[in-house]
């Protein structure tokens, strides 16, 4: 197990550092001075030259990199153009938020992803199994900004019933688990939750159906096991595929929420990197990306492993 | 004594038994579910590039006194948008960016992915290390974050859209090229292939091509409602098609400030991202059920 955990982490290394060698050039393949992409536009000539030298930007790229990496493995992403704030306080506030509401919509989207895919998968080409598999597929066909809106049509607009936009009283910073708070939180969770939802249901369906027309499944049933137990050993096979994937949707869901939080305004760290887009903030822009790509990484790490911890089957190969 | 040798090969024999790509026709075409989104997916191809004889309105023509107007206004079967402008003429020209945009990434990555995959598993090697290796890096990205980063790098437009989701879309096929090729490597057929002193791009090209290509392109046929998705999507950011072009994403993004005012049309682009996604996903399970390709 160990091994395993050591060889996963010499691999995750290079890819790590490949994703910041991605961040760090994004500013410069962007049209122009990186310069000018990192000052205000009313800047003076002494400003830009203080700031190509305290940046490095004189320097060769390889050089940058360096000195760009290491101020950011010590915590320091740079500075906003729009605010003048640090990147990283910026950076670790917002994703606080999207954490917020990826856990929410995984809550929702979990136990009913893989609840719809197990009923399929057991009733196999049934009614249910049509049912399912029609819902799983609209789920992952949906564009979510659109639904988000839709949503806020249907129950901000018609009905008044919840808030439409922000993260309740306090803004950004204030959250608690109260019910003006928690109002805030449902639109978005549920509109975020539906293409995972779709996504677990169709994987379950599959992995289940599979494992139902394997021969050890016929060898329990015909040395007289209860039909419950079979049930148990059917998903203790599907545990492992079953968490990765949900393992794996839970990072998507940081990643992939920058729509929806600029749906609702959600002050997360897509509405965040939306705003850096808007007013072409570049370091904040860059520092997010970072932060979000490297937490991916992080997550597929913890999926591989959990997944090798349950399955003795991939330790062997 | 010689006797003549008789044809032994009768008519029957001699006519060409009807090939793979006839049986998946069929099987394609008894699929109802499939053929009616083919059928749909065609309709809005064709009306986005015909749109200009369809005898619609003009889809730029503003007018302040008609903004807003409901779905059946007089002359307006689908009534107005924010600036006044026909909304059935601006769906039906929408269609041609949102369309162009969210489709050509899959075909360009198509081509780039799978020759990189081809590459990467036939040759193997260092070779192989140094493309999938790399192709892990931008797999490490989650496909939403990848596109918005390298298009908001690169700032609004059409191409800078098309590159950073090719950019996207190019990884994901590598990896099934990779793996699909390097399976069809290891058979038999390849060694004796290789015994008899055929060269490396003959048997790529008459061997293995043919055999992993059908589920490299189902598989790229399953990301073509993602990136319709995307593509929309990044308009709708703001880093996509600029205004005053049609475009279904950013007409999403425009109508937002209308749903307090009429709703249902501001649900309207989006609506027609969704029937197209859905078609998309729909007519490429068809196509894998048809080509017989296992996940």
């Amino acid at each position: 197990m160990f091994a395993y955990f050591v060889r996963r982490l010499l691999y995750v290394l290079p890819v790590a550092i490949g994703v910041s060698i991605i961040c760090f050039l994004l500013v410069h393949i962007a049209p122009g001075d990186p310069l000018t992409a990192i000052m205000p536009v009313d800047a003076t000539a002494e400003e830009q030259a203080a700031m190509r030298s305290a940046y490095g930007l004189d320097k060769p790229l390889p050089v940058q990199y360096a000195i760009w990496i290491g101020k950011a493995a010590t915590g320091d992403l740079g500075k906003s153009i729009a605010t003048g704030r640090p990147v990283a306080n910026e950076v670790f506030a917002a994703v606080k938020n999207s954490l917020l509401l990826a856990f929410a919509a995984s809550i929702i989207a979990f136990p009913i992803g893989l609840f719809l895919g197990f009923v399929a998968g057991y009733f196999r080409d049934t009614i249910f199994d049509r049912i399912v598999t029609g819902f799983a597929i609209t789920g992952v066909s949906v564009p979510n900004y659109w639904l988000g809106i839709v949503l806020v049509i249907i129950f901000s607009v018609n009905l008044s019933w919840l808030p439409s936009m922000g993260a309740g009283p306090g803004g950004s910073g204030e959250w608690a688990w109260d019910y003006a708070h928690i109002r805030h939180l449902i639109l978005p969770a549920v509109t975020l939750a539906v293409v995972p939802i779709g996504i677990v249901a169709r994987t379950v369906r599959a992995l289940v159906g599979d494992i139902f027309s394997m021969d050890f499944v016929q060898a329990l049933y015909a040395k007289g096991m209860r039909h419950s137990d079979v049930l148990k050993h059917v998903i203790r096979n599907a545990a492992p595929t079953a968490l990765s994937v949900m393992g794996l949707q839970l990072g998507y869901l940081l990643g992939g929420s920058i729509l929806i939080e600029t749906v609702f305004n959600w002050p997360g760290s897509g509405f965040l990197l939306s705003n850096a887009i808007f007013q072409r903030d570049l370091p904040l822009l860059q520092g997010t990306i970072l932060v979000l790509a490297l937490f991916f990484v992080f997550m597929n790490l913890i999926v591989d492993v959990a997944q090798a911890a349950i399955d003795p089957r991939i330790k062997r190969s | 004594m010689t006797v003549a040798a008789e044809p032994i090969i009768t008519e029957e024999v001699k006519q060409k038994s009807p090939g793979y790509w006839a049986g998946v026709m069929k099987r394609f075409m008894r699929d109802p579910v499939a053929v009616g989104c083919a059928v749909i997916i065609l309709l809005l191809i064709l009306s986005a590039i015909f749109a200009p004889y369809l005898g619609l309105n003009d889809p730029y023509k503003a007018s302040m006194i008609k903004r807003l107007k409901p779905i059946g206004f007089p002359g307006f079967p689908l009534g107005t948008d924010e600036q006044g402008r026909d909304m059935l003429a601006r769906l039906i020209y929408g269609g041609r960016l949102t369309l162009f945009v969210g489709l050509t990434p899959v075909v360009l990555a198509f081509f780039i992915g799978s020759s990189l995959g081809l590459i990467a598993g036939y040759v193997g090697g260092w070779v192989n290390t140094v493309i999938m290796r790399t192709v892990d890096i931008f797999f490490a990205f989650p496909s939403v974050l990848l596109a918005i980063a390298i298009s908001s790098a690169l700032g609004a437009g059409i191409v800078n859209s098309l590159v950073s989701l090719t950019i996207v879309f190019i990884p994901p096929i590598a990896r099934v090229a990779e793996s699909a090729t390097a399976s069809v490597r290891s058979l038999d057929y390849i060694d004796a292939a290789r015994a008899t002193g055929g060269n490396a791009l003959t048997i790529v090209r008459v061997h293995v091509i043919g055999n992993v290509l059908g589920p490299i392109f189902v598989y790229a046929t399953s990301l073509t409602s993602v990136c319709m998705i995307l593509a929309a999507g990044l308009s709708f950011l703001g880093i996509g098609v600029r205004p005053p072009e049609p475009e279904w994403g950013l007409m999403l993004n425009t109508l937002r400030t209308a749903i307090y005012v009429n709703p249902w049309i501001a649900a309207l682009p989006g609506l027609m991202i969704f029937i197209t996604s859905l078609c998309l996903n729909l007519l490429s399970d068809g196509l894998r059920s048809a080509m017989n390709v296992k996940d």
